[in-house]
C-alpha cells in the first residue's frame, strides 16, 4: 500500500526520522548486536577478561539440564496461562454478547484488571495465598488443605498461572467480545432456524468464525506469557521453589544480573529472540492469509 | 515513588508518540532514498520486547551513565515501533485528496502536518496515550534494574522492595496500601477513558 | 482569468504511457469539459494541470508562461475534488480560509472574502459547522467556496458531482454553470457523464485511452463525431452501429444515395461500420428503403419511448421516438428509416470517413 501523493525532498524526512532512528539504533540494534556478540564469549567471574567460544554458550545451554527444565517450565506456564485466560475470557465474552442491556457496565467491571501491573497483581494474589495471613489459604486450611506455594512446586506454578491470567482476561475479553459482535446476527439466526441448539451453534458457527480472533490472541498471549509475566513471577515466587517457576525470561535475568554470567545470559537472549521472531513471522503470515478469509 | 512512576509513564507515552508521529509522517508522506530500508529497520523492533535484550541494554545505559536517571528509565522503552506502526496505518487511511487539497491551498509539508494531519489524529493520539501510559506505569523489570537508588524507584517495583528479606514477617498493611496506590492511577485512566482505551487497544494490535 | 495551453502533453507511469500527447489552446474564461470513460486518463490530465502529477513530457502553460515545474499553489489554480476533500476537523469558515491563511492574508480581509463567497453560495448559516454536519450538496458548495475564495486564475473540477444524488446533481450543475459565467474564470472540468459535458461545456475534450479523440463545442461534437468512440459516448442512448452487410441490396442502395463519394468508397471495405443515432431513426411503412428489425421490448419513459430490437443478423438496435406514438410490442416486426444526413460511416480504426 502506498500513498499516491508524496512530498519531495529528502532532508526534511530524514530530520523527522532522526529521533526514532537514533533511539532505535542506540537502544535496540546496538544492544541486540551486543547480545549476539556476547553470546559467543565467556567472561571470568570478575568480568576482567573474556574469551571467544563461538557457539559454545549455546551448546552448553542446550546441554544444561536447568535450562532445559526452564524450557519445559516456560512451555507449561505459557500453555496454562494462555488456556486459562483465553478460556475464561471467551466464556465471559459469550455471556456479555448475549446481554442486550448493561453490557457496558459489565465491560467496565471486566476491563479494569488490565490496568493493574502484573507485578502488583502478583502481590495481590500473593497476599491472598500467603501462608500466614492469606485469606484463601485460611479457607483452604479450614477445608483441610494445607496450601504452601513456597514449598510446593505445583502450587507455586498454579499461583503464578492464576495471577498472570487474571489481568489478561480483560484484554482477551475485549477482543473476543469485538469478534463476537462482528459475526452477523443473520448467520446465527439462520443456524437457529436450521434447528441448531445454542451449544451446537457455538461449536459449528460461532467458534469457526471467531477463529481469526482466537488465533491472534493465541500468539499475543503466548508472547505475553513469555515476557511480561516477569513481574508476577518475581514478586510471587522469585522463580522458586527450586526453579519450579523459572521461565526463560526469568533465567535471563537471574543468570545475567544475579549470577553475572553475561555470556550465557546473552545466549539465552538470542534464543528468546529467535523464538519471538518465529512467532511474529508466523503471525504475520497468518494475518496475510486472514485477508482472504 | 508515585512521582517517579508518573514521570516515567508520561515520558514514555509522550516521547513515543512524538517520535513515532514524526517518523510515520516521514515514512508515509515522503519519497526519499533509503525509505524502505529505514522502514524495515524500524519495524524490526516490533518483534522484540525490552525483556529480550535486557542485559546488553542495561550495559548501554550503564556506559552512558544513565543509571538512576529518568532518561535511562524512559529511552529504552521508547525504542519500539508499535506507535509508529499505528500512526502509519492511520495515515494510510487519510484520503489522498486531503493532501492534494492542502497542496493546492499552498501548505508546505510541515504546515500540512500541523494543520491537517495532527488535528485529524487527535483521537488516535489520545487512545495511544492511554495505552502507553499504562504500559509505562506498569513497567517492572526495567526500573528494577536501572534504579538502584531508592529515590528513583517507581511505585510498581517499589512494592517488591518492601518485602523483607529472609524470614521476617512482611508488613502487609503497608504493602497493600502501596499496591492500591500503584493500582489506582491506571485504573482511573482505564475506566474514565474506557472508549479511548478500548480503541487504542484494538488499534494498536491491528 | 487566464489562458491555458497544453502542448503535446504526455504522461507515463513507469513504462506505460497513459496520455499520448494532448494539445489544446484554452481561451480566457472558457469552460472546458474533459469527458471520457473511467481509465481514459482524464483525471490524470487535470492533475497534471494542477501540478499534483508530474509531467512526463510536453508543456502546460498558464497565461503564456510554462508552469511544469511550479508547485500547485504557485500556479494560481483552485481545485474541487470528487469527494470534496474538506478538512474534517475544521469548520466551514476555516476550510475556506485555510489557503488564504497560508498566503498570510490579513485576518479582516480573509473574513471579508469568506463572507462574500459564503453569501454567494448561501452558506452563511453554516460557517461554524463541521463538514460532517452538512448535507452532500452543502459540502459540495463548501468545496466550491474554498476554490472561489482564492480568486484563482483557473478552476479545476474533478468529477465534482458524482457523489450527489440525481436530483441534486442537476441542480448543482446549473449552479456551477451560472457561477462560472458570472465569475468568468477559465475552467477545466472532468466528468464521465456526457450529459454534464454537453450542458456545461463551451468546448469539450472527448478522451479515449489517453488520446483526445475530439475537441469541440458540444453540439458540433454531437452532430459530427470524429470517431466511432465519440459517436458512441456522446448522446444517450448510444449510437447504433452495424455493418453494411446487414442491409439488403435495396436498403444498401437507399443508404448509399445519402452518402458522399468517400463514404461510398469506404463501404466496400469489409470492417466499415455504419452509425445512426437512435433519435435519427423513425418507424415507417415497410418498403425497400427501410431497416427491418424485430422488437425485443419497448421502454416508455413518458416524453419519449425507446424501442430496443434486433436487426436480422442479431445486432442490437435502438430507436427513440416521441412518447405519444403507439407503443410497439415485443416480437413485432418493424421497419425504420433514417433521417437525411444522419448516417455516419466509420473506418475499421474507428475514424469517421
Amino acid at each position: 500500500m502506498e500513498k499516491r501523493v508524496k512530498f519531495k525532498g529528502w532532508r526534511l524526512p530524514m530530520l523527522l526520522l532522526l529521533p526514532q532512528l537514533v533511539v532505535t539504533v542506540v537502544f535496540f540494534f546496538y544492544p541486540a548486536g551486543q547480545a549476539v556478540w556476547q553470546s559467543m564469549f565467556i567472561s571470568d567471574p570478575f568480568g576482567l577478561k573474556s574469551q571467544f567460544v563461538g557457539l559454545g554458550n549455546f551448546e552448553f545451554l542446550l546441554a544444561d539440564k536447568f535450562y532445559r527444565a526452564s524450557f519445559i517450565t516456560t512451555a507449561i506456564f505459557s500453555g496454562l496461562t494462555t488456556l486459562v485466560s483465553m478460556g475464561a475470557a471467551l466464556y465471559l465474552a459469550v455471556l456479555a454478547d448475549r446481554l442486550i442491556k448493561g453490557s457496558g457496565a459489565y465491560r467496565t467491571l471486566l476491563i479494569w484488571p488490565y490496568a493493574v501491573a502484573p507485578a502488583v497483581a502478583g502481590v495481590l494474589w500473593l497476599f491472598m495465598f500467603n501462608s500466614r495471613v492469606g485469606v484463601v489459604t485460611w479457607y483452604l486450611g479450614l477445608m483441610g488443605y494445607d496450601w504452601n506455594h513456597v514449598l510446593n512446586d505445583n502450587e507455586a506454578m498454579g499461583l503464578v498461572v492464576v495471577a498472570s491470567s487474571w489481568g489478561r482476561i480483560s484484554y482477551n475479553f475485549l477482543f473476543f467480545l469485538a469478534g463476537l459482535q462482528a459475526i452477523p446476527k443473520s448467520v446465527i439466526e439462520a443456524a437457529a432456524i436450521d434447528g441448531a441448539q445454542f451449544w451446537t451453534r457455538f461449536r459449528t458457527i460461532v467458534f469457526p468464525l471467531l477463529s481469526p480472533t482466537t488465533f491472534f490472541l493465541l500468539v499475543v498471549n503466548i508472547v505475553y506469557a513469555f515476557f511480561e509475566t516477569f513481574g508476577v513471577i518475581h514478586t510471587i515466587t522469585s522463580g522458586g521453589p527450586q526453579q519450579a517457576t523459572t521461565i526463560l525470561v526469568y533465567k535471563v535475568f537471574s543468570d545475567g544480573f544475579v549470577g553475572q554470567d553475561l555470556g550465557s545470559s546473552a545466549a539465552q537472549s538470542v534464543i528468546l529472540l529467535v523464538i519471538v521472531g518465529a512467532l511474529t513471522i508466523f503471525q504475520f503470515k497468518f494475518i496475510e492469509r486472514r485477508v482472504h478469509y | 515513588m508515585l512521582m517517579n512512576s508518573l514521570i516515567m509513564a508520561l515520558g514514555i507515552a509522550l516521547g513515543k508518540i512524538v517520535i513515532s508521529l514524526l517518523s510515520a509522517f516521514a515514512i508515509v508522506y515522503f519519497n526519499f532514498p533509503g525509505r524502505r530500508f529505514f522502514f524495515w529497520m524500524i519495524f524490526l523492533t516490533l518483534m522484540l520486547p525490552v525483556e529480550v535484550r535486557i542485559v546488553p541494554t542495561y550495559q548501554v545505559i550503564a556506559n552512558f551513565g544513565m543509571l538512576n536517571s529518568y532518561s535511562g528509565l524512559i529511552f529504552p522503552l521508547i525504542a519500539s515501533a508499535t506507535a509508529t506502526f499505528l500512526f502509519r496505518q492511520f495515515f494510510m487511511t487519510v484520503p489522498d485528496e486531503l493532501t492534494e487539497a492542502a497542496r493546492v491551498d499552498g501548505a508546505r509539508p510541515m504546515q500540512f502536518f500541523w494543520d491537517i494531519l495532527l488535528p485529524m489524529s487527535r483521537t488516535n493520539i489520545a487512545a495511544l496515550f492511554v495505552i502507553l501510559f499504562i504500559y509505562g506505569w506498569n513497567q517492572y523489570l526495567w526500573p528494577l534494574l536501572i534504579t538502584t537508588d531508592p529515590e528513583m524507584n517507581t511505585i510498581v517495583m517499589g512494592i517488591k522492595q518492601m518485602f523483607p528479606s529472609g524470614d521476617d514477617v512482611a508488613d502487609w498493611p503497608v504493602i497493600m496500601a502501596t499496591s492500591i496506590l500503584a493500582m489506582i492511577p491506571p485504573i482511573i485512566i482505564v475506566i474514565s477513558m474506557q472508549k479511548l482505551f478500548i480503541r487504542g487497544l484494538v488499534d494498536s494490535e491491528k | 482569468m487566464a489562458t491555458i495551453k497544453l502542448g503535446n502533453l504526455k504522461k507515463s507511469f513507469g513504462k506505460t504511457e497513459v496520455i499520448h500527447g494532448i494539445d489544446i489552446d484554452i481561451d480566457e474564461g472558457e469552460f472546458i469539459v474533459i469527458v471520457g470513460p473511467s481509465g481514459c486518463g482524464k483525471s490524470t490530465m487535470l492533475r497534471m494541470v494542477a501540478g499534483l502529477e508530474t509531467i512526463t513530457s510536453g508543456e502546460v502553460q498558464i497565461n503564456g508562461a510554462r508552469v511544469n515545474e511550479l508547485e500547485p499553489m504557485d500556479r494560481n489554480i483552485a481545485m474541487v475534488f470528487q469527494n470534496y476533500a474538506l478538512y474534517p476537523h475544521m469548520c466551514v469558515f476555516d476550510n475556506m480560509a485555510y489557503g488564504l491563511k497560508i498566503a498570510k492574508m490579513p485576518k479582516p480581509e480573509i473574513a471579508e472574502r469568506v463572507r462574500a463567497v459564503a453569501e454567494m453560495l448561501e452558506l452563511e448559516e453554516y460557517l461554524q459547522r463541521r463538514p460532517r454536519e452538512l448535507s452532500g450538496g452543502q459540502r459540495q458548495r463548501v468545496a466550491m467556496g474554498r476554490a472561489i475564495v482564492r480568486k484563482p486564475d483557473v478552476f479545476l473540477f474533478d468529477e465534482p458531482l458524482s457523489n450527489l444524488d440525481a436530483k441534486l446533481r442537476v441542480q448543482m450543475r446549473l449552479e456551477i454553470k451560472e457561477l462560472q459565467r458570472s465569475l468568468a474564470v477559465t475552467t477545466l472540468y472532468v466528468t464521465h457523464d456526457q450529459v454534464e459535458a454537453m450542458t456545461l461545456a463551451d468546448r469539450m475534450i472527448v478522451m479515449n485511452d489517453g488520446i483526445a479523440d475530439q475537441i469541440g463545442a458540444p453540439l458540433d461534437v454531437y452532430e459530427n463525431p470524429a470517431t466511432a468512440f465519440v459517436a458512441g459516448f456522446i448522446g444517450s442512448p448510444a449510437t447504433n452501429f452495424f455493418g453494411a452487410d446487414e442491409l439488403t441490396v435495396s436498403q444498401n442502395k437507399a443508404l448509399t444515395a445519402a452518402l458522399n463519394d468517400a463514404e461510398r468508397a469506404a463501404l466496400d471495405q469489409p470492417a466499415t461500420m455504419i452509425g445512426i443515432r437512435p433519435e435519427h431513426l423513425q418507424i415507417c411503412e415497410p418498403n425497400g428503403a427501410c431497416l427491418t428489425l424485430t422488437v425485443n421490448y419497448s421502454e416508455a419513459l413518458g416524453a419519449e419511448t425507446l424501442i430496443h430490437g434486433k436487426l436480422p443478423k442479431g445486432t442490437a438496435i435502438t430507436i427513440r421516438q416521441n412518447g405519444r406514438l403507439p407503443l410497439p410490442e415485443g416480437g413485432q416486426e418493424l421497419s425504420a428509416v433514417w433521417s437525411e444526413h444522419s448516417v455516419m460511416v466509420f473506418e475499421q480504426n474507428g475514424r469517421r470517413v
